[in-house]
Parts: structure tokens; C-alpha cells; sequence
């Protein structure tokens, strides 16, 4: 049998394409990156399918990419020495809620909708970070990518939420990591080595994650957003202390467009939520009496006025940020996210402007607070799909964001193939080794997702 | 092709493929293949890709233009403002696959059958009129409203018992109309949808000199399919007559029925149309009658109104069944979700709907827990007994 009549063997052939159709749609993804070779799709229905689809690409030396939603715009899941797509959207069973140990049991094809929306119809006092990114991107890709979602600011990345997986490695073997491994059950990560590790951050190129658990979270009953503005790009490290400082906040970002004018300020929207609205009432009294103070009173003012499409758009879980790419009527968007410490944040903030009006853009920027440490700050950039020399403008201006950010001692967020080579370049040689040493323990055979976090040549 | 400056806007981010609230899935293709390239996005790349010659002709290629229903899901949930010209970019696509002159067996076979004989089944016209047989319908004859069957009505099985059911309760109801019978047309919906414009323009001018010279001046529909070509694209075309469904002329007469009704105790939750809901935003006046019936109760889906899913049959498939069964066909879907929503008996309106979730029925409900029943039988059944007119 020969490679697609094996896959055909293992999964049915309903879910198995070398069709040009297929080779074309996986062979891209919705960011400006340039479109790479696709042999093989492939969707299996079942962790003993991954398992077997493996094996096979052991042998055959040829490659595997998994993909979950496939939306990290920055073609992660895309391969770059083609071979097999794994779609994981089969596998989209919940398959455990623990209520009272907060946590879900997923397939790795759950999406956030399903998530959310099974939560909400049978475990409505839970929930689970949701990113900003369309409800159909899937919970485990996201957690894979050390993404972050709406309560990111109170409890850490969404990796961080991590409790254990069951993996497939390169080889075959099929493991339970976390608490699952000793005890059956899903309800944490350690005491034990942190094996969950070995596959968050490393792009597929580990093994296939086929289950996640991930911790749950109370659902308070009532929201409110507040809003400050301020046009001082200096004061901003000390205004996002201040409001971390009071632990408080569910959410926190800030948010700027330069048209129309009424957007062309700093914007630092922070998310409220309580469980009693005498409670909310207090924290949004508090908020505004803290910002009140921040630079003796001069630095932020509340925006009392906010218009209701915005309140929406803060408030909405997840928010339809996807809006952006059709700004320019092009279809296109990508970004460069950096993940920054506080007192980068003016000099990046000015870098951005001037990057976008470089390539003829206008600058737009939605920036999370992630913890209180740091921040995930979007470089942004919309595109006209429909012209390459706007493609090549947006992918040059990520490049150049890239480029800054390393150079300003930030770190880049699931950064394409290039951004990565800048990366591994940057990285202290004998770390980077380690990175080498365990790819190679984990995948002898470099079959998965190959030409990620490679050392430079 | 038409539309083709608006193919690049697509982000594909996949707002189209969900309900409003981001329940489940809800795009029959996608929910069936699963591969990216059998959602909205997907079809609208891989047709910008093959007007620019990066893909080549090919049946995957047709059979992902081809299983789209045209159920609007798209055009409901997609987050960005060139939204309503979902379906319409689909359409242009099979329209250019038409000029192509390259098209799926199933299609090409209904076109022609159309051409040759003036419907799907390659029945005689004579045969139109026949589902009237034994039933005191008129033929059209300066009535208030011309009751316009549709080739499903007309030639098919389970469309014709609908169809008497709908004059038996118009009847009942006191509405004045007549049929055109043999001399009734194709609609021309399902050619248009499959990318046959000009011979759907063909059958709307026939129809329409038709209409005229019967005076026809208030039509009702049969079918959601016909009442949408009479409402939208008619139009176009310049024709100005009412048009409704039958389930409007009925929710206003429901008063009228009434007293005729007897008790008939059982649960139902009502599938829309996806050409009478999404399409058209009639999502209320079924369920009016609905509510009118005594002793039945309404177990509403959770994927209701314009989160309705579609039956599979819209686009074509009816005919030419290029979207496909199985387990993961949204027929056997939707008869899960009624059967969950605790109905005994699935509600439609459209023939099309009736004969596809039956189908479905077989397979997804073989205990025959949950039945199909169209609104005009389920009326017909709550009769106590029928006047005469």
C-alpha cells in the first residue's frame, strides 16, 4: 500500500484528501504568509487512528503537521516540508466536566464554541479562558500555542491552565500526563516532572496532544466594563501597574485606532466582574478612584460616554475582533505579537506607528494584558489579499515588528518560520542545543512539523 | 463572475459555519466532509483560486460548489458587510462552472430533464394537475389566489399528499383560489440556484406572460422554494403580485378554522424552511398555526428561527443529492435534534424538507418515534370533519 491508501486504511477514505482542493486550502492560512507544499490531509476519528497515522509516517519517513483551528495566522500549521496535515476537528468529544474539581476532559478538535456553549447549557457557573480569536478555533490548539484568553490577567495563559494530556508521541506510544498518569483522574498538573511541557510551545514538532484537560473557572453572574483614555504613550507602564497593582480585573487591555479620531487615543479597557452587583459597583468605584489618582490625576480620565458597539465589543466573550481584516476591504490580516515587559511598552508603541505609515498603513492596536507581568502587544496589520505588493508590505512590516521587538528584549509570540529563525539566532546557543537534543529524543526520525525551532544553521 | 471583487474579502474565520450563539456547527457540507475546504471560506478561496487558475476543473471541485444547500447560514452569521452576498457569490460561482460548460452529472441531468420536460421528473405536463384528483380544487379562473404547486407538489409522492392536504385545509379555511394545473411551470428556483440563470429567466418570463394572461394577481405558494423566486427574483424581473406561503394565508384564517379543530394531544417542534426563514424571515406564522392547534404543544429546537438547519435538500440537492447521507448528513442531524427537543412529530412546511428528513427518518429514527408531518396534514388531522365547500 502506498501512503494515501494507507491513511485511507487507517481512517477511511472519506477523511483522507490528496485532492487539489484540499492541497490548496491546508496549504495556507488566513495570515500573509506565503502559501507551502501539502501532500496529504488527513482527519483521524480516534487517538488509536493518530496513533496508527504515526507509525505510518515513522516509516515512511514523511511528515506530520497537526492542526486544530489552523488560525494562528503565522502558518504554524502549515508545513514547511510538506507531507500530512493531521486535522484534529474529528476529535471533538467533551468528554468530562468535573464540577467540583473545576476542570474539562477534551478531544483536541473541541472548539471554543463547543466549550463555551456546553459549559453554559450544563455547567453555567464555570467557564474557561476564551482567546479573542473566532469561536472555531479549538481550545487545545490555543492552550498548545501558550495563547491567552479572557481571564488571562487573573489567572495566567491559557497553557498555564493546562492540568495534563494524553499524548501520542512521534513513535507511537500513547501517554497520560499530569495527575491522569498516576490516578485515573484529570484534576492537576504536577506533583510530578512537567511533562505537559514538552508539548506546549514546540508547534507539533513533540508528538500529537489527542486530550486536554484544562482548568475551569468560577463564572461570576455580572460584568461591566471601564474605560480610561489618555494620550501620555510614557505614562503608559506606570497606568498598567496601578491597575494590575489592585488584582482586581478580569480582563485588561488597551486598545487604539488613528481613524476615526475620536479613536486616536491610548484606550485601557478594563473588564469587571462580580458575583453580586453591589460587588461590581464597588470594583468599578475603585477603579475609577485609583485611575483618578495615577500621575496626580492628569494621566487618564474615564470615557463615560462609550459608544454601545464598543461596550459590546469589550464585553463580548469572545470578541469579534476577525472584523479587523476587512478594515481595508482586503480580507487580510496578520500581526506580530510581541510579548513585552511594562516599560517597553512606549517605545514599541511609537515603533508600531511608524512601521504601519512606512507601508502606507494606519496604525491599530489591541494590546492584552496578560498577567501582571507582561503584555501581549499586537503589532497589527491589515491587507489587501487580492494584492501582492499589500501582502508583501504586511509581511515586511511583520518582519520589521519581529526584528524590533528582539532587539528591545521582547519575546515573539508564535512567530513564523522567519520570526523563529530570529528567534532560535538570538537564543543562548546551549539552550537552543537543549531544544535540538530533546526534538531529537522526542522524533528521532524528524518526521513532525519539521522546520520549527531549528537551530540556525 | 459575478461578484468576483468581493471572493478576497473572506477571512475565513469561520463565524459562518456556527449558530448566532456558537452552539454547534451549523453549515450542512462542512458538518458533513469536515475539511476546511467544504466551509463557506473554503469554497469562496477555492473559487477565487480557480478563477485564477491555481486549481483546475475537477469533480471535488464541483462537488464542493455543488453540496452547498444555499441555506443562508453563511449569509446570518458571517461577521462582515459583504454578508448578504453569500449565497449570491455562490450561485455566481456555479454560474460561471455553467458557462464552463463542465458540470456534475446530477446537474446536467436535471437541466436537461428541465429543458426536455419541463420539470425534474421527466413527467408529462399533463400530469401537473393529477395530486388534485378526487378533491374539489378549481382551475384558476379570476380567483383571489392562484395556488401555485411546484414540481415537487405536482410530481412527487410524498409532495402530492402535501399538496392535497393544503387545498383541503385552504378549502376548509374559506380561501378563494384556483390551480393552473396541466398549464402550470416550473418555478425555475432550483435552476437558478444551480447556476442555469438564463434558463431560469426563460421559465420566470413564461411564467409570468402566463400569470398575466390568467390575471393572476395574489399567488400562494406551496412551496418555500417557489415563493422565494416569486418574492426576490421575480421581482427583478419586474413582476409585482402578492405572494405568500400557505402557512400565511392560514395563520390569518386560523380564526376561520378554529372551530372546525378538535383536540389532538402530541408534541412538535417545527423545522424552518431555510427559504421561508433565513431566506425570507417568515419564522412566525407557522408556528402561529401551530400554537392555534388544540393540544399541541410546541418543543421548540435549540437551533430554531434563523438557526434553523437546513434539511440538506435546498441548492439543488434535493435533486441532485451531491451533499450525500450518512450518519453526518444534517437530515439525520436535524431528526436527532428533534428528537432531543422531546417531539413526537417533526413540523414542516416545504415538501422539500418533508421528503428529505423522511428519507432521513429511515435511517436516524427507524422505530419511528418522531414523524414528519407537514403543517397543512397536521391541520387536516385536527379536523373534526371536512365541509364541503
Amino acid at each position: 500500500m502506498d501512503i494515501y491508501e494507507s491513511l485511507c486504511d487507517i481512517t477511511g477514505s472519506d477523511y483522507v484528501s490528496r485532492q487539489q482542493e484540499e492541497q490548496y486550502i491546508y496549504s495556507r492560512d488566513s495570515g500573509a504568509q506565503p502559501p507551502r507544499r501539502v501532500d496529504f490531509v488527513v482527519m483521524p476519528g480516534s487517538v488509536e487512528e493518530v496513533q496508527r497515522i504515526l507509525i505510518l509516517a515513522n516509516r515512511e519517513g514523511i511528515s506530520v503537521t497537526p492542526l486544530g483551528g489552523g488560525f494562528t495566522l503565522s502558518a504554524l500549521v502549515v508545513p514547511q516540508k510538506g507531507g500530512i496535515v493531521m486535522d484534529m476537528k474529528r476529535m471533538d468529544r467533551i468528554l468530562e466536566v468535573n464540577e467540583i474539581s473545576r476542570y474539562a476532559l477534551i478531544e483536541a478538535g473541541v472548539s471554543q464554541a463547543a466549550l463555551r456553549s456546553y459549559l453554559k447549557k450544563h455547567h453555567p457557573r464555570l467557564q474557561h479562558s476564551t482567546p479573542e480569536a473566532p469561536p472555531t478555533v479549538t481550545v487545545t490548539g490555543n492552550a498548545l500555542i501558550q495563547g491567552h484568553g479572557h481571564l488571562t490577567p487573573r489567572y495566567g495563559l491559557n497553557s498555564d491552565m493546562v492540568n495534563g494530556m494524553e499524548v501520542v508521541l512521534a513513535t507511537g506510544e500513547i501517554c497520560k500526563l499530569g495527575s491522569a498518569a498516576v490516578t485515573g483522574s484529570w484534576y492537576t498538573r504536577g506533583p510530578i516532572p512537567d511533562l505537559p511541557g514538552l508539548f506546549i510551545g514546540w508547534f507539533g514538532t513533540t508528538g500529537v496532544v489527542t486530550k486536554l484537560s484544562l482548568k475551569l473557572y468560577p463564572r461570576p453572574q455580572y460584568r461591566n466594563v471601564v474605560v480610561f483614555s489618555s494620550d501620555d504613550v510614557d505614562a503608559i507602564p506606570e497606568v498598567i501597574f496601578e491597575l494590575t497593582q489592585l488584582d482586581l480585573l478580569e480582563d485588561f487591555f488597551l486598545i487604539t485606532q488613528e481613524k476615526p479620531d475620536w479613536m486616536n487615543h491610548i484606550f485601557y479597557v478594563v473588564i469587571l466582574s462580580a458575583h453580586f452587583k453591589e460587588e461590581l459597583a464597588m470594583k468599578k468605584r475603585i477603579y475609577r478612584e485609583v485611575a483618578g489618582k495615577i500621575g496626580g490625576g492628569k494621566t487618564v480620565k474615564p470615557v463615560d460616554d462609550l459608544h454601545p458597539a464598543l461596550r459590546t465589543r469589550f464585553l463580548d466573550v469572545p470578541p469579534k475582533a476577525a472584523v479587523a481584516a476587512d478594515f481595508r476591504k482586503g480580507g487580510g490580516f496578520q500581526y506580530s505579537a510581541a510579548i513585552l515587559p511594562f516599560n517597553k511598552v512606549p517605545a514599541a508603541w511609537r515603533k508600531g506607528i511608524e512601521i504601519a505609515h512606512a507601508h502606507g498603513m494606519i496604525a491599530s492596536y489591541v494590546h492584552q494584558v496578560l498577567t501582571c507581568h507582561s503584555i501581549m502587544f499586537g503589532f497589527n496589520y491589515s491587507f489587501n489579499r487580492a494584492d501582492e505588493a499589500d501582502i508583501q508590505a504586511a509581511r515586511q512590516a511583520v518582519d520589521e515588528s519581529n526584528r524590533f521587538t528582539l532587539d528591545i528584549g521582547g519575546m515573539i509570540w508564535k512567530g513564523e518560520a522567519e520570526a523563529q529563525r530570529l528567534v532560535m539566532k538570538k537564543m543562548d546557543p546551549n539552550t537552543a542545543r537543549l531544544i535540538e537534543k530533546i526534538k531529537r529524543a522526542m522524533d528521532p526520525k524528524g518526521v513532525m512539523n519539521p522546520g520549527n525551532w531549528e537551530l540556525p544553521q | 463572475m459575478k461578484f468576483e471583487d468581493l471572493l478576497h474579502r473572506c477571512f475565513r474565520c469561520g463565524y459562518c459555519k456556527l449558530t448566532d450563539d456558537y452552539d454547534d456547527f451549523n453549515c450542512p457540507p462542512h458538518m458533513k466532509y469536515r475539511f476546511e475546504s467544504f466551509s463557506p471560506g473554503g469554497r469562496l478561496w477555492l473559487t477565487r483560486a480557480w478563477l485564477g487558475g491555481d486549481v483546475g476543473t475537477s469533480e471535488r471541485f464541483e462537488q464542493i460548489l455543488y453540496s452547498c444547500t444555499l441555506c443562508a447560514n453563511c449569509v446570518k452569521h458571517c461577521i462582515f458587510p459583504f454578508n448578504e452576498d453569500l449565497v449570491n457569490m455562490f450561485i455566481a460561482a456555479r454560474e460561471a462552472v455553467v458557462e464552463a460548460g463542465t458540470l456534475p452529472p446530477a446537474v446536467r441531468d436535471y437541466f436537461k430533464a428541465l429543458r426536455v420536460h419541463g420539470n425534474p421528473y421527466k413527467e408529462p405536463a399533463e400530469m401537473r394537475g393529477d395530486w388534485a384528483r378526487g378533491l374539489s380544487v378549481p382551475t384558476y379562473d379570476r380567483h383571489e389566489y392562484l395556488l401555485y404547486i411546484g414540481c415537487v407538489g405536482s410530481y412527487d409522492e410524498r409532495g402530492r399528499k402535501i399538496a392535497r392536504a393544503v387545498a383541503r385545509v385552504l378549502n376548509q379555511a374559506g380561501v378563494s383560489f384556483g390551480i393552473l394545473g396541466p398549464a402550470e411551470l416550473c418555478d425555475g428556483n432550483e435552476a437558478r440556484a444551480m447556476g442555469e440563470t438564463w434558463l431560469f429567466e426563460e421559465l420566470a418570463k413564461k411564467n409570468m406572460a402566463l400569470f398575466q394572461a390568467r390575471g393572476v394577481k395574489k399567488i400562494v405558494a406551496l412551496d418555500p422554494h417557489a415563493y422565494n423566486a416569486f418574492t426576490k427574483e421575480y421581482r427583478k424581473l419586474g413582476a409585482d403580485w402578492e405572494v405568500y406561503h400557505y402557512t400565511q394565508i392560514l395563520a390569518e384564517k386560523i380564526d376561520v378554522l378554529r372551530p372546525l379543530l378538535k383536540v389532538y394531544p402530541t408534541a412538535v417542534a417545527y423545522h424552518d424552511p431555510c427559504y421561508l426563514g433565513r431566506h425570507n424571515g417568515i419564522y412566525e406564522a407557522p408556528r402561529q398555526i401551530l400554537a392555534a392547534l388544540p393540544g399541541i404543544t410546541l418543543a421548540e429546537m435549540d437551533a430554531n428561527r434563523g438557526n434553523a438547519l437546513c434539511c440538506g435538500g435546498g441548492g439543488g440537492n434535493f435533486f441532485t443529492d451531491i451533499l450525500g447521507g450518512g450518519k453526518d448528513s444534517s437530515a439525520r442531524i436535524r431528526i436527532a435534534q428533534a428528537r432531543e427537543a422531546g417531539a413526537d412529530v417533526l413540523a414542516v412546511c416545504c415538501p422539500q424538507c418533508a421528503k428529505m428528513l423522511d428519507d432521513a427518518g429511515k435511517a436516524e429514527n427507524p422505530e419511528k418515534r418522531l414523524e414528519i408531518v407537514d403543517i397543512a396534514e397536521l391541520i387536516v388531522r385536527c379536523l373534526r370533519k371536512e365541509e364541503t365547500p
